[in-house]
């Protein structure tokens, strides 16, 4: 039986968790659990897992959009359901991975893929760029200073090759946060795009004693910029110290009254060299080196430039093996300002409440032109 | 005929990488609601800002997340977009699917809403993105029914676990990393439904040191494989990387000609415990100096393997910049057996939550309140040991709260015996 709105408790079923993931399983998965030996990345996209029992499971990677409808699903179950025994699998990075235990299947599918126009580019293995993580964006988000699924595409059309190639030193990780809340690992990224208001938030006086907690929205604000006013009329509002305001939006967040949204003021920030993995060195936050360049859609070409830019610079300087992140710390960030042409700006300089460590405190630094 | 034009985004549909846009007007044929999305995103394109409402109050009985409430602020122009809320849909650990599986979801979802998903968002789940008000009851009904799915977390909630790929197909993995997210998934569903806490809570859960879910970087307890005993070798597959039978690092590098492999240059001296020597045929590991950095084993997969006795490093505090700043994990627990049923991870977690309910404020994380109150007291409340692990270098500066309890005799003094030995 359906839903039926006039009995919404008949037949509830709560706190069942999620379908238990054994069953999506494929026969090879579960024959060889825990027992994978070694792998390999026969040509880029296209993976090899050895097990000791001497199964190998062939893995077809391909780039998604993370926005996807139905009908893109059902075109990937019909792919799954011919090369792949029905199963299927997605990565935390938005990739489709098409799981293929029968070998004479592989190049079948690799082709089949290939057939379908733009839809399901294969790549984003070992040393080069894979997909993009990102966020919503203007396409379902509120706070958004930027879009993402655009900034997203753009980004890869013009990075294309090194999807499909592994010829970086390193692999490159890009995200895309539409705001300062970054609903994504933006801020451990060896290059993150994220949006940024630069406009103090509006006080809508009509609506905000109405719809906000006055207290919140002054204990929101890490800065001690807003606090509460008495009007005239004997109600209450919110007066913003605009020279305090470093226009993190949490005030907006607790309040709706407090609009942040402008298009002279919206842009995004680049950051690079951020890492998550253990690997030779520690995890590393994501440092800002452009402040802003402003929203420019369709295809935001400034923002693209600049990381192309950036890209290069790695790829024809840093060792192999270096990550973004290490390559300019061994080089000096001195020096990766001017092997990316990247104009050096105040801005970059931390002045929050935890910078001096950031600043130099040694007489060791390198002379630039 | 297409309902909007939108010529901004049709900008968006070249190019070789797959286009959401080209995706999104095939989806419009068959739903008005991606219909107007369209129109009101191409709008936001021409004006270069949002159209979105703040929030919105909507949810299924019982739950006090899952679902997002959302409303276009355009609504007399885009009225099929008019609510547009979002259910995030608890995903299967590791996102492995059955096509059967994905298409009665797809079935569900062309009955309920607007047809267009997230696959998946930032913390894992599945998002069902455009449902009106009156489909949030009927889209979650016929999820637990016919799916045997449970809504995701969302607000001041346990969030959705998440999980690398594991032992399910990754020779790195050191945990049942599906095991493990399935089964406090299941343990926290009223944590994850009923919020609870001062803000949200999330636990990832990583195979190796490599951190695919990045949940050193992104949860409040990150979960990550690790191992006691010694990197198995197999010396022959050694020799056989010297002599560049294999492509190294599974061939992660093959798109430039780097030269021939080079052991020592590319193993021995990167190793940033320098804990490795190789004499022309037999490579040595001085395990108990090795930090598990992976580095080794990911060049040579079919020569080193991680260890047999494995378990999992425990850190906590991770968390994006709002509000202080970003932060990453900080060591705990250095290592825990993670075997099912979990008792003892489970304790510790109750000792955590307790601690934190009981004093963090409104919308603090766990690491801001880890910040706040320090290290040690999240040692004290929780019992565990305090290991030089935990720590990048000991304190700088001397002021250290000693307790009454730990100084001779005690903080009461008397002033006036104090004065009979020293005048004012």
């Amino acid at each position: 039986m359906p839903y039926d709105p006039a009995q919404p408790m008949k037949d509830r079923i709560t706190d069942i968790g999620p379908a238990h993931y054994e069953q999506f399983f494929p026969e090879i998965v579960k024959k060889n659990y825990g027992k994978w030996d070694y792998h390999e990345i026969l040509e880029p996209g296209v993976l090899v897992h050895h097990s000791e029992t001497g199964d190998e499971l062939y893995t077809v990677r391909t780039g998604g959009t993370r926005i996807m409808s139905i009908i893109h699903i059902r075109e990937i179950c019909e792919l799954a359901d011919k090369y792949c025994d029905g199963h299927i699998r997605f990565t935390t990075r938005n990739n489709i991975e098409f799981l293929v235990a029968d070998k004479s299947k592989l190049r079948p599918l690799i082709n089949d893929l290939k057939s379908r126009g733009n839809k399901f580019p294969i790549g984003g293995t070992g040393a080069g760029i894979t997909n993009i993580v990102h966020t919503q964006g203007w396409i379902h988000c509120h706070t958004a200073a930027v879009d993402a699924s655009g900034v997203v595409k753009s980004i890869m059309d013009e990075l294309f090759s090194h999807f499909g190639n592994m010829a970086l030193p390193a692999h490159v990780r890009i995200a895309v946060a539409c705001c300062l809340n970054m609903c994504g690992a933006v801020h451990a990224s060896d290059i993150a795009i994220v949006g940024i208001h630069r406009k103090p938030p509006m006080v809508d006086e009509e609506f905000i004693s109405k719809v906000c907690e006055l207290p919140l929205a002054i204990a929101a604000c890490p800065t001690g910029a807003i606090k509460g006013v008495k009007k005239e009329d004997g109600s209450r509002s919110l007066q913003i110290d605009n020279d305090k305001c470093m226009f993190c939006g949490n005030c907006f967040t607790m309040c709706p009254a407090m609009p942040m949204n402008d298009a002279e003021g919206d842009g995004v920030a680049i950051l690079v060299g951020g890492k998550i993995s253990n690997r030779l060195t520690k995890p590393q936050f994501s440092k800002v080196i452009i402040p802003f360049i402003p929203n420019e859609p369709p295809r935001w070409p400034t923002m693209v430039t600049a990381i192309k830019s950036i890209l290069d610079a790695y790829a024809a300087d840093a060792n192999k093996y270096e990550r973004l992140g290490d390559w300019a710390q061994r080089i000096g960030w001195e020096r990766f300002f001017e092997k990316c042409d990247v104009t050096f700006n105040d801005k970059v300089i931390d002045d929050y409440r935890f910078a001096y460590p950031s600043w130099r405190q040694s007489t060791l630094f390198k002379w630039t032109d | 005929m297409p309902k909007h034009d939108t010529p901004l985004l049709d900008e968006l549909e070249s190019g070789p990488w797959p286009s959401f846009v080209t995706d999104m007007k095939l989806m419009a044929e068959k739903n008005e609601m991606v219909a107007d999305l369209l129109g009101l995103l191409e709008l936001s394109y021409k004006d270069k800002v949002g159209h979105w409402k703040h929030g919105g109050i909507v949810g299924v009985f019982g739950y006090g997340g899952g679902v997002i409430g959302r409303y276009a602020d355009r609504p007399d122009q885009f009225p099929a977009a008019a609510a547009f809320h979002t259910l995030r849909v608890n995903q299967p650990s590791s996102k492995f699917y059955t096509t059967e599986y994905l298409k009665n979801l797809c079935n569900i979802w062309e009955k309920h809403g607007s047809g267009l998903t997230n696959m998946h968002g930032s913390t894992g789940d599945i998002i069902l993105l455009g449902a009106k008000t009156e489909e949030l009851e009927p889209t979650f009904f016929d999820l637990t029914h016919e799916l045997d799915t449970d809504l995701g977390g969302s607000g001041s909630n346990l969030r959705s676990p998440s999980c690398c790929v594991g032992k399910a197909r990754c020779e790195f993995s050191c945990l049942d990393t599906q095991a493990i997210c399935n089964d406090l998934t299941n343990e926290y569903q009223d944590e994850l439904h009923r919020p609870a806490f001062p803000y949200k809570f999330k636990f990832k859960i990583s195979g190796c040191p490599n951190d695919c879910v990045a949940s050193i970087a992104r949860s409040d307890c990150a979960i990550i494989g690790t191992w006691k005993d010694n990197i198995r070798i197999d010396q022959e597959a050694v020799k056989a990387y010297v002599a560049g039978e294999f492509p190294v690092n599974g061939g992660a590098f093959s798109g430039r000609d780097w030269g021939p492999f080079d052991i020592e240059k590319e193993v021995i001296d990167l190793c940033p415990t320098h804990c490795m020597s190789w004499n022309g045929s037999t490579l040595k590991i001085n395990n108990r100096e090795c930090n598990r950095c992976m580095h080794c084993i990911s060049v040579m997969p079919k020569a080193l393997r991680v260890g047999k006795e494995q378990g999992a490093s425990l850190l906590l505090g991770a968390k994006a910049p709002i509000l202080e700043g970003a932060q990453f994990a900080t060591l705990v627990i250095p290592f825990m057996k993670m075997q099912a049923p979990f008792v003892e991870f489970k304790e510790f977690i109750d000792k955590l939550w307790d601690w934190w309910m009981e004093e963090g404020r409104n919308r603090e994380r766990l690491g801001e309140l880890m910040q706040r109150k320090g290290l040690q007291e999240l040692i004290e409340v929780t019992g565990i040991k305090a290991v030089p692990q935990m720590i990048e270098y000991p304190r700088e500066n001397p002021y250290i709260f000693w307790k009454e309890d730990e100084v001779e005799g005690g903080f009461t003094r008397d002033i006036h015996k104090f004065r009979k030995e020293h005048s004012m």
